[in-house]
């Protein structure tokens, strides 16, 4: 049997990361993600890894760059206004077709904002954020073990498609302490032929985003595209009591773990609601959120934002079913009970957006 | 006169193409030292027969093209950030020589912090510091080096010391911190210059190769198109101008055998 630990949030994110066999880390302090780096920091040594504490966030994601160019597994991770900084990177990781894992235990914004759970940075992680037409998968746990399991299914994705793939997740879930259990990994990192490590018995090569005579660029941005829509066949997410629902509630990370409970509080008064997590927001489950519309003919979305994820739902609905929205801007975090509350309002006002 | 036929002549052949070097032209402007800056990289990479275990960290501006001459791996890096992408190449493969390639507004504007800082932790790198005092690629704008009074399509009456700050002199700053082991200021622009110039970057090869850390050589180069200058006038301002306020030598040689 795996063995069951009790751990921060963050704490399953390294675990998970140094069990998928990851072994270099390149981070930069900011609150609510530093037991990431401080436990990579304790562990990778042990493990013959590497860990930098870098002079910033920019540096840090140059550093994964390198690193993961030599066909290593690399990760970084970090915190809102420290994730905007690594969007360069993140850009050129995505032009250069280099596979590394970086995670955003997002906290408030814009600015400076504060270190309370927030959503906020949803478009951000799913439409890119740098610059330049590209796209990363974008894992949304809801747990302490979805941190840990998700972790590792972002490396393995990562080497996959070669491509950076980001865990969205936010200062709720680096900061709760819930068991993990610490599944072993059994997977064969693939071979990476396309990995910089000197040119001994073969042709030197070359890893870069830059394409200048003409038509080459067109050709590198449609070999791309193809590779993003083939990203779309990793798209998960979950139900709950979703069955005979009248309403489906949509929600991802931690406001989806508070919903759930929401959820049975409103069973509880005969209501029936179900919920609908996406757990990859990218791609987002386009299908099953159609789908949930057509069996409930409702849907509601709550998010720790004032409105992003709902723009998905919506245009995956394209105007088929009502879609309601409740949003908590970061500075508090809803009980279940405010939830279930909101969730009658909205019912009560009717259909209608 | 090319190797084969110098062989079937029966003479010496004194002087060829490195290996490490592709048999391609350039594209750099006439009179631009680039050229013979790439060609003392592979001098030294066949030197110390690093072909194929060397990756390099491309920067951007006209060194970006570095991997259309150098028959190397190469990794493209963002502005600025070569240092900090060659970091974790070299701590990813600690056995293979890796090597950053910079201009001026790569190394000592944008990326100031990653330079530094590589610096300081004395990664085991080795750093090729281009300064021609502009930004080439861009159109010929002012750098951290450019000179003070010089005209540049940003600096259009002159560089002027209050407002826009005097060059800073890379090599001295490095220097300064632990964590360098080789620092030098070298030129191209005479054969006297070029002999030292081959001789830094051998010593900043050696120190990599043997562990002893971070090493720095910075070449004063010329950029006549950008400079508004003949090939020859730039060439002589290599030696004069810049030679005047970028005082070449060696800075900084930890291991130097020490003198009686």
């Amino acid at each position: 049997m795996a063995k069951r630990v009790m751990v921060k949030g963050n704490e399953a994110v390294a675990m998970g990361a140094i069990a998928a066999g990851c072994r270099f880390y390149f981070g930069y302090p900011i609150t609510p993600q530093n037991e990431i780096p401080e436990y990579m920091s304790a562990e990778l040594p042990k493990l013959g890894g590497t860990f930098i504490q870098a002079e910033s966030e920019v540096a840090s994601i140059n550093m994964v760059l390198g690193a993961a160019a030599t066909g290593a597994r690399v990760m970084t991770s970090s915190s809102s206004p420290g994730i905007s900084l690594k969007q360069e990177g993140i850009s050129y990781l995505c032009g250069s077709e280099i596979p590394a894992v970086i995670v955003n235990m997002s906290r408030s914004g814009p600015g400076l904002g504060g270190i309370h759970p927030s959503q906020g940075d949803y478009f951000q992680a799913t439409r890119g954020g740098g610059h330049g037409d590209y796209r990363t998968l974008v894992l949304a746990p809801s747990t302490a073990q979805e941190n840990y399991d998700l972790t590792m299914l972002a490396f393995d994705l990562a080497d996959k498609y070669r491509n950076p793939v980001m865990v969205l997740g936010d200062a709720l879930l680096g900061q709760i302490k819930e068991p993990v259990e610490l599944k072993p990994y059994r997977k064969k990192p693939p071979a990476k032929p396309w990995a910089l490590t000197g040119c001994a018995g073969r042709p030197s090569q070359l890893l870069k985003s830059l394409y200048l005579a003409d038509g080459l660029l067109t050709e590198h941005n449609w070999k791309l595209f193809k590779k993003y829509q083939k990203m779309r066949q990793e798209v998960r997410h979950e139900l709950y009591r979703a069955d005979d629902a009248e309403v489906i509630l949509v929600a991802f990370g931690s406001v989806a773990r508070i919903l759930r409970t929401s959820v049975d509080i409103l069973r509880d008064k005969g209501k029936k609601v179900g919920l609908l997590r996406p757990i990859t927001v990218y791609p987002f489950p386009d299908e099953a959120v159609r789908a949930a519309a057509q069996a409930a003919g409702r849907l509601m979305v709550l998010e720790l934002n004032t409105g992003q994820m709902v723009e998905d739902v919506r245009l995956a609905v394209e105007g088929k079913a009502p879609v309601d929205f409740y949003g908590c801007p970061p500075g508090t975090i809803p009980t279940p009970e405010d939830l279930a509350r909101e969730v009658e309002k909205l019912w009560r006002k009717g259909g209608g957006r | 006169m090319s190797a084969q036929a110098a062989r079937k002549k029966d003479l010496e052949l004194v002087l060829d193409r490195p290996k490490s070097l592709k048999d391609v032209p350039w594209h750099f402007c006439p009179g631009c030292h680039h050229g013979v800056i790439h060609r003392l990289v592979a001098e030294q990479i066949d030197n110390f027969g690093l072909r194929e275990k060397c990756v390099a960290a491309a920067s951007v501006g006209c060194s970006v093209f570095l991997y259309d001459y150098l028959d190397i791996d190469v990794l493209e890096s963002p502005h600025g950030r070569a240092l900090a992408v060659a970091t974790g190449i070299k701590r990813a493969l600690p056995d293979r020589f890796v090597f950053t390639y910079q201009g001026d507004g790569d190394l000592a504007a944008i990326g100031t912090a990653e330079s530094i800082h590589a610096a300081n932790r004395g990664e085991n790198l080795t750093v090729i510091f281009v300064n021609n005092a502009v930004y080439g690629m861009t159109g010929g704008q002012m750098a951290p080096t450019t000179l003070e009074g010089q005209v540049t399509t940003t600096s259009p009456y002159g560089r002027q010391a209050q407002g826009m700050g005097l060059p800073i002199r890379m090599a001295e700053v490095m220097a300064t911190l632990e964590g360098t082991g080789f620092v030098a200021r070298v030129a191209v622009d005479n054969i006297k210059n070029l002999k030292k110039a081959r001789a830094a970057m051998k010593r900043a090869f050696e120190y990599q190769l043997k562990g002893w850390g971070f090493s720095f050589v910075e070449v004063l180069a010329s950029c006549p198109t950008n400079w508004k200058m003949t090939p020859e006038a730039a060439n002589a301002r290599v030696g004069g101008e810049m030679a005047a306020y970028f005082p070449l030598g060696i800075y900084k040689d930890k291991h130097a055998p020490k003198a009686d």
